[in-house]
């Protein structure tokens, strides 16, 4: 049968001579041993010290009452135990993550389900309620019969999330590992949608997830999130490991979140940078904001317009480049001056011994960096650009401007 | 061609920012920093003169002339210690007071507090419609057309608008209310006096007198404002680093607030007082009275104050209550999520405005009736609402080291006492007095 929480808190307990004990006032689950088991019963009994009955202490289980396979003696005084979840204190009304579901949701109530191993019953959690059902059964519980609520309840939509999709906020990193709530299951959101649902959390645990989660998607999240918690995280962060997430970002994204910090925590955070990428780093940030220079990453490809398709492609196999973001080379002549571009798909296609200056993309665009940004905006318009090439004042190469840099400017706006 | 010699070559080359650059950008970002922060203490503090305690400054000002102006100081006191407590909550944690009192409290708590919000907020809705259709009355126009036209603006301002937009038309609304200070001047008051009855307290145990102070407290300090304070930092993102800036812009909002009482008390006690014009109801009567004694213009400004108000409050007061409690009971909550992802908070800001624009509607709407019960609904709702806070604001495991200090411990209890009583013998007043000036 279908079990509630609600329903069964603050049921009578008795034991094996049919004698009551106390009435439940709390139920433990032990992430360290089952992570779906409820492993103690608190059972309080007035101004005496509460009892803890075991998992394997209960014979039977129905709403409102609890029947022990033992006797009173048999159970141990109950000692708080930081290393077990509490459903009432832990669960109950707090924010949890549905990683299915991608949002944070508020626990209204739990359910869970019985199940009978040698002799004594045993209760698994299966999902959290978070819907009207659970509501209601939260506000009437005791006030009218427990059969109308039943009755009541069924009747609403029902909104649960299964156990195993479940991800607990802790921001106490002590009790998260004794707990063993690990962010596995988050690091598998895409990072915008983690970014998302910790908008929705608080400070502490914003910290928390970002704490555990590995440098990269940490860097990741970090470039999704609203700036003014950015800012606040990485303040709060070990300037070490706030370092070592910021290597990982892209320099462009860096130096936005860097340059919203104050000017001893920035310059602390670049001395524990290695010197290239700090380098890269310090160059965006003594562009204006609103320029093309400081929209620019400069991590980009860039070749000699005279190699030829074959030779480049293997440089390119040789290289660490990011694929994901790369749909542009950007090609140099003699100079070092800049002489055009060709997307990566003209190179797919094109012969082997074919020279990169014959697969240029018309017409020569290239903006100077100190270029405003609405100049960007508009060529980014009229040539319906995906990347856009930024030049310092002897036309050569710095950077580049991405089509998603640019909407995400404009959203801002 | 070799293309990583000129690589290299290229790198070499590339141009390295001054210092001084940096500098600027740095100055310039933390203006913006500050201005980032400022806005929910400014905006909260004067919505507080909506349109039910704009009526309450206007009678106490032509029953009483200047003698309640000492009274300002310590509701600014007041005002300011609760709202900081609020401030500093949501900044410390992160999250909303609902949200507190859910996690800390539990469900049926929460539960009686948000269905009481939503019945007490829905009537001082009520109450802000009303102020449109008084104030309209003075510039000629029918409530039946301005009260539908207000509702629309309301409604689709917030719905449609992005939140910085509506920031902005906030801030303007902020800056109308100096529409009292023009009128107060037209009403060329005696300043001294003025000045001389702000700081030096004027105790008298005229029952009325009594009455009318009660009703002054009880109608500066809302209940729902704590939520929609609390709220506004959490939204901006505002974190412990800014707290100051935060403190900054709730002494700033109280501070303000407070001068605009002072000025409608002033114009009111300068002129219908002055004349014997002292029984009036609402702020409507106020400007219409203001009008042959003040000039035409004097009374206008009155009228514009209080449309202002209104409409200011109107918008601000339904929104936080839709999300006050679909954040409380766990509902989606958000002008930034789409009416099919969170029906019960659309529903339930729809329905706020338009049940509260329909009942000033009503031909033979009950508009006295429902005034008396915002205010009563204020006065039982608050003391609840204060005890939750100092609660929270006291936990140590919630707020660390931000916990009250015993100091501000024993101002805020006294406050709390103070504003419970004081409350508690307004909606008595209210109710059993009904036909005393004290009740809008």
């Amino acid at each position: 049968m279908q079990l509630y929480a609600t329903e069964l808190m603050g049921s009578e307990a008795y034991d094996d001579q049919g004698n009551f004990v106390g009435r439940v006032r709390e139920f433990f689950i032990e992430p360290a041993d089952q992570p779906n088991r409820v492993s103690h019963f608190l059972l309080s009994r007035g101004r005496f010290q509460p009892l803890l009955a075991r998992h394997d202490q209960v014979a039977a289980i129905a709403p409102g009452t609890i029947r022990l396979n033992c006797s009173e003696r048999a159970l141990a005084l109950y000692r708080p135990n930081e290393a077990w979840l509490a459903v009432r204190k832990d669960l109950l009304d707090q924010q949890i993550i549905d990683t299915k579901g991608r949002k944070v949701v508020r626990v209204n109530d739990v359910d869970l389900a019985e199940q009978r191993t040698n002799g004594n019953v045993e209760l698994r959690l299966t999902q959290v309620d978070v819907g009207l059902p659970g509501a209601v059964r939260r506000l009437l519980q005791g006030v009218i019969s427990p059969g109308v609520v039943r009755k009541l309840q069924s009747k609403l939509p029902q909104r649960t999330i299964r156990w195993e999709f479940v991800n607990l906020v802790e921001p106490d990193p002590l009790r998260r590992l004794k707990l063993r709530i690990t962010h596995e299951k988050l690091e598998d959101l895409h990072p915008a949608d983690l970014a998302e649902i910790m908008e929705d959390l608080s400070a502490a645990e914003r910290q928390g997830i970002i704490a555990s989660l590995d440098e990269e998607t940490a860097a990741a999240v970090l470039a999704e999130l609203d700036e003014r918690l950015t800012t606040q995280i990485v303040e709060k962060m070990d300037p070490e490991r706030a370092a070592d997430i910021l290597e990982e970002m892209a320099p462009d994204a860096a130096a936005d979140l860097l340059a919203e910090l104050p000017k001893e925590t920035s310059e602390e955070l670049l001395e524990e940078m290695p010197g290239r990428e700090a380098d890269e780093v310090r160059e965006l940030l003594s562009f204006g904001e609103s320029t093309a220079g400081g929209m620019m990453n400069p991590e980009f490809v860039f070749v000699g317009e005279s190699s030829t398709r074959d030779e480049v492609l293997q440089w390119m196999r040789s290289q660490d480049l990011n694929l994901d973001q790369l749909d542009t080379v950007v090609l140099l002549d003699k100079s070092a001056q800049f002489s055009g571009t060709v997307p990566v798909a003209r190179l797919l296609l094109a012969a082997a011994e074919q020279s990169l200056a014959e697969l240029k993309t018309e017409p020569l665009l290239s903006v100077p960096s100190d270029a405003d940004e609405t100049d960007v905006f508009e060529l980014f318009d009229k040539y319906n650009l995906r990347t856009l090439t930024v030049v310092d004042q002897e036309n050569r190469p710095m950077g580049t401007i991405t089509v998603d840099d640019v909407v995400s400017r404009l959203v801002k706006k | 061609m070799n293309w990583e010699s000129v690589s290299a070559r290229v790198e070499g080359l590339r141009t390295r920012g001054t210092d001084l650059q940096m500098r600027v950008r740095s100055l310039r970002r933390r203006l913006t920093l500050l201005l980032a922060v400022v806005g929910p203490g400014l905006i909260t503090s004067n919505v507080d003169n909506d349109a039910g305690g704009i009526s309450t400054y206007a009678q106490a000002g032509a029953q009483y002339g200047y003698a309640l102006l000492w009274s300002l100081i310590p509701m600014t006191i007041a005002l300011y210690v609760t709202e900081e407590m609020c401030a500093r909550m949501g900044v410390i944690t992160g999250k909303g007071l609902s949200d507190l009192i859910r996690e800390e409290f539990g469900f049926r708590p929460t539960f009686f507090v948000m269905v009481t919000g939503f019945f007490v907020d829905l009537a001082n809705v009520v109450a802000e419609f009303a102020g449109v259709a008084a104030a309209m009355q003075i510039f000629g126009v029918s409530k039946y057309i301005a009260v539908p036209i207000a509702a629309i603006v309301v409604w689709a301002l917030v719905l449609r608008g992005t939140y910085r937009q509506v920031e902005v038309i906030f801030f303007a609304a902020c800056g109308f209310y100096l529409a009292y200070v023009l009128s107060a001047v037209l009403a060329k008051p005696n300043w001294l006096e003025a000045a001389k009855h702000t700081f030096i307290p004027n105790l008298s145990f005229d029952s009325g007198y009594l009455v009318m102070l009660t009703g002054l407290i009880g109608t500066t300090i809302a209940p729902w404002q704590f939520f929609y304070l609390q709220a506004g930092f959490v939204e901006k993102r505002v974190g412990p680093r800014q707290y100051p800036q935060a403190r900054a812009d709730v002494l700033i909002g109280s501070v303000s607030c407070m001068v605009i009482v002072f000025f409608i008390i002033v114009c009111t006690a300068a002129t219908l007082y002055v004349s014997g014009n002292r029984n009036i109801t609402d702020a409507g009567q106020a400007a219409q009275a203001l009008i042959p004694l003040a000039g035409k213009w004097a009374g206008l400004l009155f009228a514009f104050g209080l449309l202002n108000a209104s409409l200011f409050a109107a918008s601000i007061l339904p929104l936080s209550t839709a999300h006050v409690i679909c954040e409380g009971l766990g509902f989606e909550a958000g002008i930034d999520h789409k009416f099919r992802e969170a029906p019960i908070f659309y529903w339930l800001y729809t329905i706020l405005i338009a049940v509260g624009a329909g009942i000033v509607l009503l031909p033979n709407a009950p508009l006295w009736k429902i005034l008396i019960f915002s205010q009563v609904g204020n006065g039982i709702w608050l003391p609840v609402v204060v005890i939750f806070i100092l609660l929270l604001v006291n936990r140590r495991e919630l707020m660390g080291e931000y916990v009250n200090s015993l100091m501000f411990n024993i101002v805020a209890w006294a406050t709390a006492i103070a504003m419970i009583v004081l409350t508690l013998v307004l909606s008595y007043t209210a109710i059993f007095h009904s036909g005393s000036p004290a009740a809008p």
